[in-house]
């Protein structure tokens, strides 16, 4: 029981960190919760958060609380996940409660434009850093398939601007008539 | 109805039909409090966009709060995030636990490869648009790319080359990089 309670607050205190820390949309949060969850603490693997990170991701609503939610449940069940979306809500609340009073000043402060432009570099730096170790983890699989789907799933959205809804839709029915092929291949 | 019951059905709808983080939620919350009821008006809402990028915390959790802060105040903050939020953390788990339970099921197995695999081009997508925005100032630089932010090219590599030596904490790297916005651009 001790140890759980532990548990509770480090998820607790986990999740306030990363959330005061999130800058320029959710998806720093995976790097993020890498760093805590599977290279600190050992929670779970860096396969299981590709699991979870695609989990979020194709889910709707925010991904950044989804996957927080996630790595909650499986660091701590239900009640990990419910103490890590609280967890995740409080700092903007906070923040916002505060920075909506006089927002007119913040919106036009200087210094903050500044730290934000720095910010966005680092944030970048970041998204090149994990997407250069998950493309590894998926691409020594060795499945053609697999590996082709990235690079396509980037231009449909990237380039031709498809809806993610759309894509993900294709992506599962693409794999399920792949098994499907492969199971008539071996009758 | 109260404002703060009318809030939360509202984002509990934006929540449950945007698939694909923040800026997918934004322009269903848009068409909620902007176009739909009429709650904000769409000078405030570009505030509110703008504020929501500016401030820590995810994207469309900020948008919501502030949304929320704006009409109903702290109660209406907390209708409208909780409910932007509700439905995606309940299929998440639910989803979740589907794939951890039929893993034996080379269907599922396979379609949660897939969704790896598409996820992963998807992050890419989204990380092309951040670098552009970082580098170039704008999602669409145009036709000359030799426009590039010198200064922020420089933070960005000199960040990405520490992060592939040390793997050190993302935290630490948004705390530096903050810094040497200060000291650059200040």
């Amino acid at each position: 029981m001790k140890r759980s309670i532990k548990t509770y607050a480090w998820l607790l205190a986990v999740n306030l960190f990363i959330s005061a820390f999130t800058f320029g949309g959710g998806y720093v949060v995976v790097p993020m919760v890498r760093r805590f969850f599977v290279v600190k603490k050992r929670c779970f693997s860096e396969e299981e958060l590709v699991d979870m990170a695609a989990i979020a991701q194709s889910t709707p609503g925010a991904i950044a609380i989804n996957l927080s939610a996630l790595a909650g449940y499986r660091t701590a069940g239900t009640a990990g996940a419910v103490i890590s979306c609280v967890a995740a809500i409080i700092p903007p609340l906070v923040i916002l409660a505060f920075v909506s009073a006089f927002y007119k000043m913040f919106v036009s402060n200087a210094v903050v434009a500044a730290v934000l432009k720095g910010m966005e570099a680092g944030v970048a730096a970041l998204m090149v850093d994990l997407i250069m170790d998950m493309c590894v983890l998926i691409v020594k699989r060795r499945s053609v398939f697999y590996t082709a789907m990235i690079p396509l799933a980037f231009i449909a959205n990237f380039v031709l601007g498809i809806n993610v809804a759309v894509i993900l839709l294709v992506c599962c029915f693409l794999c399920i008539l792949q098994v499907v092929y492969r199971k008539r291949k071996e009758k | 109805m109260s404002v703060v019951w009318k809030l939360f059905i509202a984002f509990l709808r934006i929540g449950l039909f945007s698939i694909g983080g923040g800026y997918a939620i934004i322009p269903s919350i848009q068409e909620q409090v902007v176009e739909k009821t009429g709650w904000i008006s769409e000078k405030m809402f570009t505030d509110i966009i703008t504020i929501s990028q500016m401030t820590p915390g995810p994207l469309a959790v900020n948008t919501s709060t502030f949304v929320g802060l704006q009409i109903g105040g702290i109660a209406g903050a907390l209708a409208a995030t909780i409910g932007c939020v509700l439905c995606g953390v309940i299929i998440s788990l639910g989803l979740y636990r589907f794939f951890q339970t039929h893993r034996q099921s080379a269907y599922v197995l396979e379609v949660l490869n897939g969704l790896k695999s598409a996820s992963l081009g998807l992050i890419i997508s989204a990380a092309f648009t951040i670098i552009l925005l970082a580098l170039y100032g704008s999602r669409d630089p145009g036709a000359d790319l030799t426009a590039v932010n010198m200064t922020a090219l420089l933070i960005f590599g000199v960040m990405l080359f520490v992060l592939r030596r040390w793997k050190i904490n993302p935290i630490i790297i948004m705390v530096i990089s903050g810094i040497a916005g200060l000291i650059f651009y200040g």
